[in-house]
């Protein structure tokens, strides 16, 4: 096993390296597709701003200063560039009001999409961890006493509130969780007004009640994976042997199973969290939370254009680098690939 | 919030200690039959604790319905007890009459199983007929707006709208009903939209193979890249310029938008599963013997590959039928006149804060959120014994 170490890690990182030359791929294949699509818009920026009553200068002229004269490849390195530098482009809904205050659009000014990202991006990621430390300890616990005590009443009660929880939209679960914590017992804010000099607690306050809906939206799918991947383990003959010792059934699971299992259940958790990327939209929305997920929604409505492109793109992203942390980490918690022969 | 800490602590100590007592009682007490302390003796100690925790459980839903009263913890209770009762006597129904094949089918089945045929018929049923059972049109606006539901002229209520109108004058149950046909419908033929375009690119990839398995692949993994309902919503920006002041239209973009996007997990299965049934003895004699593509794929593989198909049904229906919702609830799906759950729930959600004056008022948004999730639970629990029949699993 020592021989081969040196050989071996540098394997696992050829192909770690690997999975992150491709999710690079991958984040600019995306990005050329948002790009793509969101040019297969009918008319463009200019005629929009302007309506309909734009007289062709003024529409030549916004072009102009727009850069969309330009062809599509010229236009997609320029925005690609642009981001690359943390400039996502002008807002549109911003775009008029800022023109006539007299104001700089530019890169960090009152109009520049970046500006209204950042405090947004900050929350929704507050948001996404708070869920992620209700979530993953519980569904942990409870898909191995799940495990622990399968085919048992409590395995059956946990496994069809479970499924229900997965098949339930969000927004049910979330009016459910209002009308129980908010309304009928007041707890819990029931929306979510979050300001940028509130003080920890307080923020935790008003994020609970949607970080619990994407708790029970997330913990039922992570848990039915952690019982499974213990389940599918019990059965290999090493198991078996611990068993045939007298082990109790708790150590069995706990150290000779859970460790082998570790791998896919790592997995199921980074895949849960790439979940909560798109679960957070509707929950931010119920909540009015003031997350990317809901400044996403409302500029799909007035179709502002750079921000949702934006928005898709941060979304996007996170969700590839979330799938692409479950990869390395399935890589590196897997022993045979650790420690081959 | 150090006390709730304490609290709990307390309240798992007490538990297991309960749970330790009960243990030993039983092992010492040979009572209501015998042997029953031979039983005991093999009890876990968390084991014994879920014993006390499930009686604490039973006594408060005991508490809470009898002394407190809460009108939806009653509700929710009595449809509980409803639905399993109406799944026992489905159930029960089943495996007396009808033939043989069925009988023996619903001998196997479990309760949940039972239960969630049992819905999904209830919606085919109210689906087709919706037009014979709502009691008026779902584009029909009255004079009455804003009927406070239960049906009661005391109470602001009206016999003929029970479950009142909305803002615009809109019988609420008849367009409930009517959800049932718009949403599950809309979901069912985008489903099988989805389902057309994935097996059939799935198996060309499969048995041609080539470049063409090759940029079908790829073309799938970018679109995969990005989570579902974010580029859903993407396009849907861009289908709502497009379609302008159409609103038929903007539904029929959502049809092919999420279509297609749910087509890239079929693809995956039936690829999947098309170049296992390839490298088959069978395949190898049609293609030796000149069989043109289409009988290859449609009379050779679609036959073999039905079963996991089948269970992929179910599951991509859920998904659709959810990501509609979604898109509906965000203001963004299918579009008024029509009735549909998801835009009811948005509609009608500010009517959750009335849940301690007027509870029925409360539950008016909950029952089309509810109508949602009670159809994909019941898909889900038919799917999850497909599959555990399927795949042969005990544990």
């Amino acid at each position: 096993m020592r021989r081969n170490g040196g050989v071996n890690v540098q394997s696992v990182l050829g192909i770690i390296f690997q999975r992150l030359g491709l999710g690079l791929v991958t984040l600019f294949v995306v990005s050329v597709l948002i790009f793509a699509a969101v040019n297969m818009l009918p008319g463009d920026f200019a005629e929009a701003i302007l309506g309909q009553g734009a007289t062709p200068e003024a529409v030549a002229a916004i072009r102009e200063d727009l850069g969309l004269n330009k062809n599509p490849v010229a236009r997609y390195l320029d925005w690609l560039g642009g981001i690359l530098t943390g400039d996502f482009g002008t807002s549109f809904a911003q775009a008029n009001f800022s023109a006539f205050a007299g104001a700089d659009t530019g890169k960090g000014g009152i109009g520049s999409v970046a500006a209204q990202l950042e405090p947004r991006f900050k929350n929704t990621l507050f948001l996404a961890t708070v869920a992620a430390a209700i979530a993953v300890p519980i569904s942990l616990m409870l898909g191995l006493l799940a495990a622990l005590y399968r085919n048992s009443i409590f395995d059956r009660f946990v496994n069809i509130a479970t499924l229900t929880s997965i098949s339930s939209p969000e927004f049910f679960l979330a009016y459910i969780l209002i009308l129980l914590l908010a309304v009928l017992n007041p707890m819990l804010p029931s929306l979510s007004s979050i300001f940028p000099d509130m003080s920890f607690g307080e923020r935790l306050e008003k994020t609970l009640l949607p970080a619990l809906t994407l708790t029970l939206v997330v913990t039922a799918h992570m848990m039915r994976m952690t019982r499974a991947a213990i389940i599918n383990l019990l059965a290999s003959p090493y198991i078996e042997m611990a068993r045939l010792k007298g082990i109790s059934p708790a150590r069995v699971i706990v150290f000779h199973a859970l460790p082998n299992a570790l791998a896919p259940i790592i997995n199921v958790i980074a895949l849960n969290l790439a979940y909560l990327v798109t679960g957070v939209v509707v929950v931010e929305v119920v909540f009015v939370y003031p997350g990317i997920g809901q400044m996403f929604v409302d500029s799909v409505k007035i179709r502002d254009i750079p921000v949702v492109q934006a928005c898709c793109l941060i979304f996007a992203s996170a969700y590839i680098l979330l799938n692409l942390l479950a990869d390395v980490m399935g890589i590196v918690s897997n022993p045979r690939l650790l420690h081959p022969k | 919030m150090m006390n709730y800490i304490l609290w709990a602590v307390i309240g798992v100590a007490a538990i297991y200690a309960s749970g330790w007592l009960f243990r030993f009682a039983g092992r010492k007490i040979d009572w209501p039959r015998d042997n029953l302390n031979i039983y005991f003796r093999d009890v876990g100690l968390t084991e014994a604790a879920g014993f006390i925790l499930g009686l604490v459980a039973v006594y408060f839903v005991c508490y809470y319905y009898f002394i407190v009263e809460s009108t939806f913890f009653r509700w929710a209770v009595q449809g509980f007890i409803i639905a399993t009762i109406a799944a026992y006597a489905f159930w029960w129904f089943g495996k007396l009459v009808g033939t043989d094949a069925t009988r023996k089918l619903f001998r196997q089945m479990p309760l949940t199983a039972a239960f969630g045929i049992l819905i999904i018929l209830i919606y085919v049923i109210l689906a087709i007929f919706a037009g014979a059972i709502a009691p008026h049109g779902q584009e029909d606006i009255f004079e009455k707006i804003n009927v406070l539901p239960g049906g009661d002229l005391a109470t602001g209520g009206d016999p003929a709208f029970p479950l009142g109108t909305d803002q615009l004058g809109r019988d609420l149950l008849s367009r409930l009903i009517y959800g049932a046909q718009n949403t599950v419908g809309i979901a069912f033929v985008t489903t099988l939209l989805a389902f057309f375009i994935g097996t059939s690119i799935g198996f060309l990839a499969a048995t041609v193979g080539g470049w063409i398995d090759q940029v079908a692949s790829r073309a799938v993994d970018a679109l995969m890249a990005i989570p579902q309902l974010i580029f859903a919503l993407l396009l849907m920006t861009i289908a709502t310029a497009w379609a302008g002041s159409d609103k038929t239209l903007v539904t029929l973009y959502m049809i092919i938008i999420i279509a297609v996007l749910d087509s890239t997990r079929v693809f995956r299965l039936a690829r999947a599963v098309g170049l296992n049934i390839v490298v088959m003895d069978y395949i190898e004699a049609a293609k030796v013997r000149g069989e043109k593509l289409s009988y290859l794929i449609f009379s050779e593989i679609l036959p073999n590959a039905t079963a996991p198909l089948l269970a992929e049904f179910g599951l991509r229906f859920c998904f659709v039928f959810l990501t509609i919702a979604a898109l509906s609830f965000l203001g963004i799906g299918i579009q008024p006149p029509l009735a549909d759950w998801g835009t009811m729930v948005r509609d009608l959600s500010q009517f959750i804060n009335f849940a301690q004056f007027s509870p029925l008022t409360a539950a008016l948004p909950l029952m089309a959120a509810g109508a949602i999730a009670l159809l994909t639970v019941a898909v889900n629990f038919v799917v999850d014994w497909m599959l555990q029949k399927t795949s042969g699993l005990k544990e």
